[in-house]
């Protein structure tokens, strides 16, 4: 039990695939200027890191290593990623149709999104069970949401900020995250 | 003759920007005095060159916008966010160390974002967390309290002023902090044994040596803007009630694998500066009453992670980013409901 909640911990603060690794950060500046579409696009990732986390164990422990095909895991995890990204895009044009027009073109790129990919070759050079695995994939999805939510609150308000000329947008987004980063590197050595 | 109808408050006292920030420079005489008679001139030093950085670096950046200039520094606020990172920083610590740090606040933590009233971060903290991640040899030293050594070592105002400009220190004159020594050196001893053996503990009141009349004098800078009504009492309170929750909760009597004891963590390290003059930022902190009372408690909570768990022994500067950083949601689910409404509703919301 401990480790699952040492696993969780990790995944979502000390090693947080934005502010810590840099990873998934098209998303985090794309859908972050509205509250609600970056709760919206939160659920989605999460959804899709915790389902692919599971697909791409079992692509790679229940074929690839028995095929000895070790050497395809970029492209066969890749594939995993695009069908579970079609399946939630699906889901959520029939649940949702409104939370399927805000978030728009973000969700098909969830399938580019380097966070997706990034926990699945983790968790397979990690070679952890299919629990662990698991939660790996839902804690980094946590931490993402986490992250986006905060940081879309935060941007709501720069937006009425009195910013110098150049720093407007993007670039100001940018200091903050790297400020929010800095502030990230408190955690290490948590677990 | 045109009459003028005026309309109430007739009387009311002007509580301007200037107003409140000399109120904070004011309350921090006391913090910086015992900072001066428990560690030497080091802090004074500080506060020199910080004020200095922090002015210039405030008109450089309000001309390159063509904004007036001393209107705005005569608002104070450069020179408070100076004081707070001068007093956070170490005494005698490099010129260079205070300079950068007090650069970084100013110019990235608070004129990028606009200025005074925009900033989302505290700029004293941000300056703060950039040196102590680049620097980290340099922030970890603190001078060791004048009351551990004899008179004839205690260093005047000259030596120090070199060991700034040289940036090399004094010899055999720095050692760790309360937190510091706590953290790295109780393991595998009982806490009773360990208080014995260290100096910088036996001979104190509550929590080490020099380090806990700081903080009772932060804590009476604190009272007296408390008194005077520049914040309200949420912030600091939920702050140092979730710390102490923490500490009893993980406090195990003092075995070899204990967290330290309330007093430790309430009358060390910065926690009466962070409790009293960080948190209390208007505007890098939750607005509204409940926030603040939820924005103090998460800060609390995280600073005792930090500290126990962490690769840090202080972990204020973080755990107030970290809550700078949780504000604007905060702030965006404790709205509070405004008069002749069921519900709290945002500016924004179509009436129905």
């Amino acid at each position: 039990m401990q480790e699952f909640a040492i696993i969780l911990v990790s995944a979502m603060l000390i090693n947080n695939y934005v502010l810590v690794q840099f990873l998934g950060l098209c998303p985090f500046m794309g859908v972050s200027t509205k509250l609600e579409s970056a709760i919206g696009m939160s659920a989605a990732t999460t959804f899709v890191l915790t389902l692919t986390a599971m697909a791409s164990w079992i692509v790679d422990v229940w074929v690839l290593q028995p095929l000895d095909l070790t050497y395809l895991r970029t492209i066969a995890f890749i594939l995993v990623i695009a069908a579970v990204v079609q399946f939630t895009k699906m889901f959520i044009e029939k649940t949702s149709p409104l939370l399927y027009r805000v978030l728009g073109v973000f969700l098909p790129l969830i399938t580019t999104n380097c966070a997706v990919l990034g926990v699945a070759l983790q968790n397979s050079g990690r070679e952890l069970g299919f629990m662990p695995s698991t939660l790996y994939g839902f804690g980094a999805g946590a931490g993402f949401s986490l992250v986006l939510i905060f940081f879309s609150a935060m941007r709501e308000r720069l937006a009425v900020a009195d910013v110098p000329q150049p720093f407007r947008g993007a670039a100001i987004a940018m200091v903050t995250a790297g400020l929010m980063s800095l502030a990230f590197m408190g955690f290490g050595g948590l677990v | 003759m045109v009459f003028k109808p005026v309309s109430s408050p007739h009387r009311h006292g002007a509580l301007s920007t200037a107003r409140v920030m000399q109120w904070v420079l004011l309350a921090l005489i006391p913090g910086i005095a015992v900072l001066t008679w428990q560690f030497g001139w080091g802090t004074l030093i500080n506060i020199a060159i910080a004020t200095v950085t922090a002015l210039l670096c405030e008109a450089a950046a309000l001309s390159l916008r063509g904004r007036p200039v001393g209107f705005y520094l005569r608002d104070y606020s450069a020179a408070v966010t100076a004081l707070l990172l001068a007093v956070a920083l170490p005494p005698l610590a490099p010129w260079w160390l205070v300079v950068i740090a007090t650069a970084s606040a100013v110019l990235i933590a608070k004129q990028v974002y606009g200025g005074l009233g925009y900033n989302p971060f505290n700029p004293a903290m941000v300056g703060y967390v950039v040196v102590l991640i680049s620097f980290p040899l340099q922030m970890s030293s603190w001078p060791t309290p004048l009351g551990l050594l004899s008179d004839a070592s205690q260093p005047s105002l000259g030596p120090s002023l070199a060991a700034v400009a040289t940036g090399t220190g004094i010899d055999g004159w720095s050692g760790a902090t309360p937190l510091d020594l706590f953290k790295h050196g109780v393991n595998g001893q009982l806490v009773s044994d360990f208080v014995a053996a260290q100096p910088l503990f036996s001979q104190a009141l509550l929590a080490g040596l020099g380090w806990e009349w700081v903080n009772l004098a932060f804590l009476a800078g604190g009272v007296l803007l408390l008194a005077k009504g520049i914040f309200t009492w949420h912030a600091p309170v939920a702050m140092l009630g979730s710390l102490a929750l923490m500490a009893l909760l993980f406090w195990d009597g003092g075995s070899s694998h204990s967290g330290g004891s309330l007093l430790l963590h309430l009358f060390s390290g910065a926690t009466m500066l962070g409790a009293f003059f960080i948190i209390t930022d208007p505007v890098s902190s939750a607005v509204s009453t409940r926030g603040r009372l939820i924005y103090g408690a998460l800060i609390g909570v995280l600073i005792y992670l930090i500290r126990v768990w962490g690769n840090y022994p202080d972990g204020v500067a973080f755990a107030v980013l970290l809550g700078n950083f949780a504000a604007p949601f905060i702030d965006n689910y404790t709205l509070p409901r405004s008069y002749g409404h069921s519900r709290a509703r945002r500016a924004t919301e179509q009436s129905k």
